[in-house]
């Protein structure tokens, strides 16, 4: 257990510092939810930022977002989690090998390795403490939260900038749409509950959080704990699961205010969305937000910044899609997320 | 020490062998697994050593006992091969209700098949095979991994660089600490791929005649590729399972060097912090320190850094110390964990194995590193440092295990 005592987060909506807590809605129509950018040059040295390709630029953004948010200069561990790390990059070197090997610049290798956001912020702050980066597709963030919660619990840390982060490109869209999990078509993203086309949206973005030991007056919610649950063997195993994570927690599921639901728009995949939490959690509010963000490995950041920000302001922005009908105290909200019905994880965020 | 963390089972492969065994062998005769390229096609072939395992993809599936190689890339099949020996060692199956968990570490997962793919996708989109490019992301071999060892817990990847798979066992360790797992397979596994071969070419850190690891005039790494993999318990779930306790991890610790994104600074600023955590944890002396297994790449930057950082640690009492990269080359994100194995070989057979190719002394340092083995070493404690782009630097303890 934990505070979340800052948020930094770069996504498809307006989500910079200053915004509003997602009102109004961006509308996306394109290939994938693209994210609003913030001018760079206000947080990174124009020279350095030329040679850094937009992955690193947001995930280096995002966090330096965060510390200022929390008012911290100097965390006491930077851990990080993100599905693929920089695939613009990536691709530049697949590219290059095409070509004979006869490649020189060494700058897309050195970007692609996918620590090296979290270096770049170790180095931008010159922050010598714990430092790791986890890359386990949509448990990459959770594995990072799971790594920072216990860095607090044996105290070796007090303030942990956690973050996760992905990005979209074309060659990757073009990649995961002849798989067949995501639309073929351009469709408006908020019109994606009603749109009948299969597959999910495609989504990219970085969100980080100051995950503390300590409550301050820039607190917004406790971590109260994350889990992860690998290749459960029904969805009533799942649910039960559910269930069990709760009471470890002292929470009954009447006790769950808001689900912030997995769903996607990929008809398989919401089903067993729909499944384990009907099942588990019959009586909470079923919240959708990935028409917002789109869907990505570390999605769950940019569920985990919607649910710092309800329990903070109190209040749901109607951008969501909302099920059920919510308490008027919003004190503990889960997130769900799973990959495939293979990875399943579990955030729990409470007042 | 409330909850001890041993380690009941290893298992390793790598260019100098497929098995624990194979590898204690050529590190006993000297026998480096660097040499020319031989499985793939490539530009440097014949100009670049590297140290390959020397098995064809099919015969790994058939020593992993799997069928189906079209599911497997090359970094899958080298991480089971190394996990079946380490859980057949610990009897990981053993025992009921035991919560299990796989750390897993890499550097470019599964780019060995990702490279099939692009050439005939670039050229035009809707041609490839997708069946190459499934397997790209980090944890596809973490998860192939997993589905040979039965039911687990808890599961996630790392990726930190070189250093990758030090960081997972450190994880291993603070969660079996918590309670949070009984036992953790724990370790890294890196295929060589033309995209790491070019990419550190490119940095113009690799030498042609194989690396020299701390020798004055070395010129860079030698990539190699491989997997180990251990197990971890608690000493109490080790001891009422009545598995042979092979070592204890007895101190970690993990430092960021915040200096260059690809070079280590001059002073050593992170191996040192890293160094000093992992002694600190236990209270570890560093004089009680019987070997230490280096990082020790062989360029020029990481051996000079390394070296200062040792000669802050340990001062005028350097311990023995050698770079088995001699031996198995670069291993990347596996690394850690093949020289986790390697320093428990050192305290199993009380033995310090030399680094090999060393031949002259570097003139900013007054040590050098153990140039042949030397046996009957009463090794008791064993330091392994991992350091990585991006200076992400980890060191681990080591420890002959004594029943309390």
């Amino acid at each position: 257990m934990a505070y979340i005592n800052g948020v930094g987060i770069i996504s498809p909506q307006n989500t910079l510092p200053g915004s509003g807590f997602l009102e109004p809605a961006v509308e996306h129509t394109a290939d994938f939810l693209r994210s609003v950018e913030p001018v760079y040059k206000s947080y990174i040295d124009p020279i350095v930022s030329r040679r850094l390709s937009r992955l690193i630029k947001m995930g280096i953004t995002s966090a330096k977002i965060c510390l200022q948010d929390a008012g911290i200069e100097a965390p006491d561990a930077i851990i990080t989690g993100t599905g693929l790390g920089s695939v613009e990059d990536t691709e530049k070197i697949l590219g290059e090998l095409t070509k004979e090997e006869k490649f020189l610049n060494p700058t897309p290798f050195i970007q692609s390795t996918y620590n090296t956001i979290s270096s770049q912020i170790a180095i931008n702050l010159k922050c010598h403490q714990y430092n790791s980066t986890y890359v386990h597709r949509c448990f990459s963030l959770e594995s990072c939260l799971i790594d920072a919660l216990l860095q607090i619990q044996d105290g070796s840390a007090t303030n942990v900038l956690a973050g996760g982060f992905d990005e979209m490109t074309h060659n990757h869209l073009t990649i995961i749409r002849r798989l067949g999990l995501w639309k073929r078509e351009v469709i408006r993203n908020l019109d994606l509950w009603t749109c009948e086309t299969p597959g999910a949206l495609a989504g990219e973005g970085s969100a980080y959080f100051i995950i503390s030991g300590e409550r301050t007056e820039k607190t917004y919610a406790l971590l109260a704990a994350v889990e992860t649950l690998y290749r459960p063997e029904s969805t009533g195993e799942t649910a039960a699961f559910v269930v069990h994570f709760l009471s470890e927690n002292g929470l009954i599921p009447e006790d769950v205010d808001i689900v912030l639901m997995g769903n996607n728009g990929h008809a398989e995949h919401d089903s067993i969305c729909n499944e384990v939490i009907m099942q588990s959690l019959p009586g909470a509010a079923r919240v959708l937000y990935k028409h917002l963000c789109g869907e990505y490995h570390t999605v769950s950041g940019f569920a985990m910044y919607i649910a710092a920000n309800i329990i903070k302001r109190q209040l749901i922005p109607p951008s969501l899609l909302i099920h059920g009908l919510a308490s008027k105290k919003l004190g503990n909200i889960l997130i769900h997320n799973h990959f495939r019905d293979t990875d399943h994880s579990f955030i729990l965020i409470r007042k | 020490m409330a909850n001890r963390v041993v380690i009941t089972g290893y298992g390793i492969v790598s260019s100098i062998g497929l098995n624990a065994d194979e590898v204690l062998h050529s590190l006993m005769i000297g026998h480096s697994g660097i040499g020319e390229i031989t499985r793939f096609e490539t530009i440097h072939k014949g100009k670049l050593p590297i140290a390959e395992v020397r098995k064809s993809n099919e015969e790994l599936l058939e020593i992993g006992r799997l069928q189906e190689l079209k599911n497997y890339t090359r970094t899958a099949l080298l991480g089971i091969v190394a996990a079946r020996e380490a859980a057949e060692m610990a009897c990981i199956n053993e025992g009921r209700h035991i919560r299990k968990g796989l750390i897993s570490a890499t550097t470019v997962g599964g780019m060995d098949r990702s490279e099939n793919f692009y050439p005939l996708f670039l050229e035009n989109p809707s041609k490839g095979k997708l069946s190459e490019i499934i397997h790209h992301d980090c944890s596809d071999s973490t998860e192939k991994v997993a589905e040979t060892l039965g039911a687990l817990d808890f599961i996630t990847t790392i990726s930190t660089a070189c250093s990758s798979s030090a960081n997972s066992i450190m994880l291993a360790s603070e969660m079996i600490k918590a309670g949070m797992l009984d036992l953790v397979i724990v370790g890294g596994t890196d295929a060589v791929t033309r995209f790491t071969l070019n990419g550190f070419n490119t940095l113009m850190i690799l030498d042609r005649d194989g690396c020299r690891p701390f020798d004055e005039n070395r010129a860079g790494l030698t990539i190699g590729e491989g997997a180990a993999f251990l197990v971890l318990e608690s000493e109490e779930l080790a001891l009422k399972r009545g598995k042979i306790i092979h070592g204890l991890l007895s101190g970690y610790g993990n430092a960021n060097d915040a200096y260059h994104q690809t070079a280590s600074s001059p002073e050593g600023t992170g191996a040192t912090l890293a160094m000093a955590k992992a002694l600190e944890m236990n209270a570890i002396a560093p004089g009680s320190i019987s070997y230490i297994n280096v990082h020790g790449t062989g360029t020029k930057n990481n051996d000079l850094s390394e070296g200062v950082a040792l000669q802050k640690i340990f001062g005028g009492n350097v311990p023995p110390f050698s770079s088995t990269k001699s031996f198995t080359g670069h291993t990347l994100a596996a690394a850690g964990a093949i020289e986790a194995v390697i320093s428990l070989l050192s305290i199993k057979q009380n033995c310090i194995f030399p680094n090999l190719r060393w031949a002259t002394q570097m003139k900013e340092l007054y040590i050098s590193p153990v140039a042949t083995l030397v046996k009957d070493a009463g090794v008791e404690h064993v330091l392994s440092n991992s350091f990585g782009f991006g200076g992400n630097n980890s060191s681990l303890v080591f420890s002959k295990y004594n029943p309390r």
